[in-house]
């Protein structure tokens, strides 16, 4: 028999299997076959040249608009999410960190993510969030990323600087806390004390039940944030695994020696 | 009078007051206007013009409660002043209601209306009793008094006068609701006249919450003296064809003048806002900022007129005007208007329409927000930049209110 711990380890959150995907309009292939396995207590690096199919990755998974699914599979904890729209998704525990968080004027901040909170748990039929319980919340997981409190009651990402946008975005990953976490470039453009902040906040959030998806560029990140496997994605689709060390030889050598 | 004019007003009586005989006399001169009229260009008055309608003072007592939102407040029901419904105290304003042969004294009175307007000179002709609100010098009112306009039943015309008199150096607020009670195909036809005295504030807050098989036409004649501040906010949030004319002359130096308008609509509905500044003198300013959501089948109008006379310097004009389209089938007519004859001048215009951004929806929607709910954010954040310019909490909250109701909004 298993003991506890390991029937945990070996649960698997996110599954995408054999994923061919081709942008709507155009008919043009993206995804050519892509299989990609994450366990809870997992962080992944995704890495990868420019027009390999790393963003077009987030957006399937998110279940962006704009994008046909023509081959494969996504389990979600063992559910199906293909079908799924992009907020039934979210309510199953996926989460995105946008690469260009988008400015939302007239919409404050606390008072999107509490129609965001209580709408994912009246979908898993929990108790909705006190107001008071909540500021409690923003005050705890806006310090953990070091965002000023006003900006949180702020217009979404309205007037925000690159590395405010963010942390913003981990502060609503720490306020939504997901199963699955896609953080899509988080990483760029930002200087290095925000790169640290930010992933200082994502390590305080990753743990065993849930599991991280970094999709970069550049190996700084995992400098911060240590993956347990680097994927090397080309052409849409997963031409090499290993470990953290794969990250700096992709660093060294670039990405035209696997082809 | 053409005949279509004679059989619109066919069923009602001329007071034998000079005023009112002077006013229908003129009628003879009159026609509707068609859209070839520029000032009507865009809004077809072909329904209203064949309803058959008559007058009718009703005199069912009626349950207002959930429109009251001040503790002064006067009911007026198909054109009749009902004082039994109403509650002020006369020591904040003081009101009257008055015939026209009393009124005709006032020196400012019917003095600036456009005589050749045929819905003015109807209104003139054919209302009941004048609401007289005169607010003495150097009064500062901390609390608005409201005016509750009924529509209630089917096919009538209510015609309904309003007059103004803000003091010198005084301060106040008249929030005037349109509603209805079980009525249909009726028409009210408003006018409002308001002289605004030197340093004198006055806002007027207008709901406008009509039937959709009902129209509703308002004319807002307005003066301003020196120093004065007046702001005019318009709220359209039901109605089958409702026509704004809101015409401001600023005639005094160092003035400002405000004019905001937040328009939802979602089946057929055609609202027209009509807005004119007259910038007479120098050192002005004046705002305008209109916003509408439109959905169905509904069309919106707007158009902004500003001028600025010769000799007219230092003046800044701002107008805005943003739309959303939620349907294929909605649309808006937007057009600005200025003309300026100074030199030292500063004029800007902006117009935007289309429809929400699919980026925001999605970006919502990842953070666990339904479809819908993300479009009725964005919406209620694009409308409410102006909501939360009216400056008196109970009137946003009443507004906020009616969008649940009316539009299923909830906050």
């Amino acid at each position: 028999m298993l003991d506890k711990e390991e029937i945990r380890m070996s649960r698997t959150l996110l599954d995408i299997k054999n994923l061919h995907a081709e942008i709507e309009e155009e008919g043009k292939a993206i995804l050519k076959g892509l299989n990609l396995s994450v366990k809870a207590g997992e962080v992944h690096a995704i890495m990868g040249p420019n027009g390999a199919g790393k963003s077009t990755l987030a957006s399937v998974v998110s279940g962006k608009d704009g994008y046909e699914i023509t081959e494969g599979s996504i389990e979600m904890d063992g559910a199906d999410i293909l079908e799924l729209d992009p907020d039934e998704r979210a309510k199953e525990g996926l989460f995105l960190a946008f690469q260009y968080p988008v400015e939302i004027p007239g919409v404050s901040n606390i008072n999107f993510l509490r129609t965001a909170l209580n709408e994912i748990k009246e979908y898993r039929q929990e108790e909705q969030i006190s107001a008071k319980d909540f500021m409690a919340m923003v005050r705890e997981k806006s310090a953990l990323v070091d965002l000023d409190p006003k900006l949180a009651s702020r217009s979404v990402n309205e007037g925000f600087s690159g590395g405010e946008k963010k942390r913003n975005e981990i502060f609503q990953m720490a306020m939504l806390e997901p199963k699955v976490a896609i953080l899509d470039e988080t990483d760029s453009g930002l200087d290095i004390d925000a790169l640290r902040i930010v992933a200082a906040g994502v390590n305080k959030l990753k743990n065993e039940n849930n599991a991280v998806i970094l999709i970069t560029h550049y190996q700084r990140l995992l400098d911060y944030i240590v993956p347990d496997f680097v994927h090397v994605l080309a052409d849409g689709q997963i031409v090499k695994t290993g470990d953290k060390s794969l990250a700096l030889e992709l660093e060294e050598k670039g990405y035209d020696w696997l082809n | 009078m053409s005949e279509k004019l004679n059989n619109f007003i066919k069923n009602l009586d001329v007071s034998p007051a000079h005023f009112q005989q002077k006013a229908a006399e003129r009628l003879g001169d009159l026609d509707f206007p068609t859209t070839k009229d520029e000032y009507w260009k865009y809004t077809r008055l072909g329904k209203l013009t064949k309803l058959e309608l008559s007058k009718n003072a009703d005199p069912d007592r009626l349950n207002l409660t959930k429109h009251i939102i001040s503790n002064d407040y006067l009911v007026v029901v198909n054109g009749f002043i009902r004082e039994d419904l109403s509650q002020y105290s006369k020591l904040d304003f003081e009101i009257d209601f008055l015939g026209s042969d009393r009124m005709a004294e006032e020196a400012f009175f019917d003095k600036s209306l456009n005589k050749k307007d045929v819905f003015a000179s109807m209104n003139s002709a054919f209302f009941e009793k004048v609401i007289s609100i005169k607010i003495g010098a150097s009064k500062i009112n901390e609390g608005p008094l409201q005016i509750i306009y009924v529509s209630k039943g089917e096919h009538i015309i209510s015609n309904t006068r309003l007059f103004i008199e803000a003091g010198k150096s005084s301060q106040s607020e008249i929030i005037q609701t349109y509603i209805t009670k079980e009525s249909t195909n009726s028409f009210t036809n408003h006018v409002t006249e308001a002289y605004v005295a030197e340093n004198a504030h006055l806002r007027i807050n207008k709901a406008q919450l009509e039937d959709d098989s009902n129209a509703l036409i308002s004319t807002e004649q307005i003066h301003q003296e020196a120093n004065s501040v007046f702001k005019i906010n318009t709220v359209t949030l039901s109605g089958g064809l409702v026509r704004n004319n809101i015409n401001i002359a600023v005639a005094g130096q160092n003035c400002e003048t405000h004019m905001n308008g937040a328009i939802v609509t979602k089946k057929n509905e055609l609202i027209d806002n009509h807005t004119f500044v007259d910038h007479q003198v120098s050192n002005c300013v004046s705002h305008e900022n209109y916003k509408y959501v439109l959905g169905g089948k509904s069309t919106g109008v707007f158009n902004g007129r500003v001028v600025v006379q010769k000799d007219a310097q230092i003046i800044n004009a701002y107008q805005k005007n943003g739309n959303i389209l939620l349907s294929d089938h909605a649309k808006i007519n937007s057009k600005p208007e200025l003309e300026i004859y100074a030199d030292d001048v500063k004029c800007s215009h902006g117009s935007t329409t289309g429809q929400l951004d699919d980026e925001a929806i999605f970006y919502l929607q990842a953070r666990g927000i339904s479809k819908d709910n993300a479009k009725k954010l964005l919406v209620r954040a694009f409308i409410g930049e102006v909501i939360e310019s009216f400056e008196n909490e109970h009137f946003e909250e009443y507004i906020n209110k009616q969008l649940e109701l009316i539009h299923g909004w909830n906050n």
